[in-house]
């Protein structure tokens, strides 16, 4: 993989509608935060995607390897009783 | 020259300033300095084309010829052309396109919002749409100027560079003219002299805090308000229009 010359790396975030979760949505290159904001809208918003953007950058999300998923994630292969089918929507809600 | 006329010109100046600005804002698309940064110039370019288009077709309305912007895009000579020569003058390097854009938004952001107060319904409304977009222009070429001015002793020098070379084309912002006259007196248009110390102090604050030497006012350029352009304009046109020129109507 050749060096990445292009400024820093910063992970983005879009809110699609008010009061929702702000979701990955990709990442750009910037040498400051506004910068990276800016980028962030003008890469990711211009189909009216977004209502709020995050950016941060990449150097500080710690994600998990692959080598520990059998240890992080196979223990609740067995735990359907996690998931919430037992319940009964109430009548009108959105979500639960 | 008639209210109507005075209309028309003061719709077409709109227009054409959108659109040479557009246009010349185009040339960075595939050579921005970034992917991100080139995106962000043809971002600019395009909110640019889309106010040209809608001015363009309300001029084309109140000319009341049966043209469509196209037209008047595609199919005036310069001489009919009245947007600011600034707009026209090459994108340069980085430095000189970012210099430009500042100069140009810190007029287009007090412009559009005065005009979204005209009485005249179709250019308020439009100028609604700009105001905002502008905003996002100069904060765009405000953050850039800081970066480039307190950057390397390089780019301080370029932006610098480009501060005084463009310093001569923004004295026409603010001539007014005949049909700026008449218009102001029906609430259509905005008086540009008031406009002018807003804009020296917005500029003076961003190149102050980018430690870049605002020029003294010197001998202005002057000429687009009567169709009179740089060398430039006649370059941009050949281009722009070849194609209406060479297969007119042409359709795909």
């Amino acid at each position: 993989m050749s060096i990445d010359t292009q400024l820093d790396l910063w992970e983005v975030f879009i809110q699609q509608k008010a009061g929702g979760n702000h979701t990955h949505a990709g990442s750009v290159h910037a040498s400051d935060k506004q910068m990276a904001l800016q980028n962030a809208r003008d890469i990711y918003t211009r189909r009216k995607e977004g209502t709020s953007i995050w950016v941060i950058p990449s150097q500080y999300i710690t994600a998990s390897t692959t080598e520990d998923a059998d240890m992080l994630f196979d223990p609740s292969d067995d735990k359907l009783y996690r998931h919430p089918t037992f319940y009964v929507m109430p009548e009108g809600a959105k979500q639960i | 020259m008639t209210p109507q006329e005075a209309l028309f010109k003061y719709t077409l100046r709109l227009g054409d300033n959108a659109l040479i600005q557009g246009h010349r804002l185009s040339e960075w698309c595939s050579k921005g300095p970034i992917l991100e940064e080139d995106l962000a110039l043809t971002n600019i370019a395009l909110d640019n084309i889309g106010l040209a288009q809608a001015f363009l077709k309300y001029a084309a309305d109140i000319e009341g010829k049966g043209k469509t912007e196209d037209d008047l895009a595609y199919k005036r000579p310069e001489r009919q052309f009245y947007n600011h020569q600034i707009t026209e003058l090459p994108i340069g390097d980085f430095a000189v396109t970012i210099a430009k854009q500042l100069l140009i938004s810190a007029f287009e952001v007090p412009l559009f919002s005065a005009l979204s107060h005209s009485t005249d319904e179709t250019i308020a409304g439009i100028a609604a749409k700009g105001v905002k977009e502008s905003r996002y222009h100069f904060v765009h070429s405000r953050d850039w100027c800081y970066r480039l001015g307190e950057g390397t002793e390089l780019s301080h020098s370029k932006l610098q560079q480009a501060i005084h070379d463009l310093w001569a084309y923004t004295g026409e912002l603010f001539e007014m003219a005949e049909e700026d006259t008449i218009l102001l007196v029906a609430g259509i248009a905005v008086d540009l002299e008031e406009l002018r110390p807003l804009w020296k102090e917005t500029v003076a604050t961003v190149l102050t805090e980018a430690t870049i030497q605002i020029p003294e006012d010197g001998t202005m350029h002057t000429g687009s308000r009567n169709g009179v352009h740089t060398e430039h304009l006649g370059h941009i046109l050949a281009e722009m229009q070849y194609l209406q020129r060479a297969y007119p109507d042409a359709t795909w």
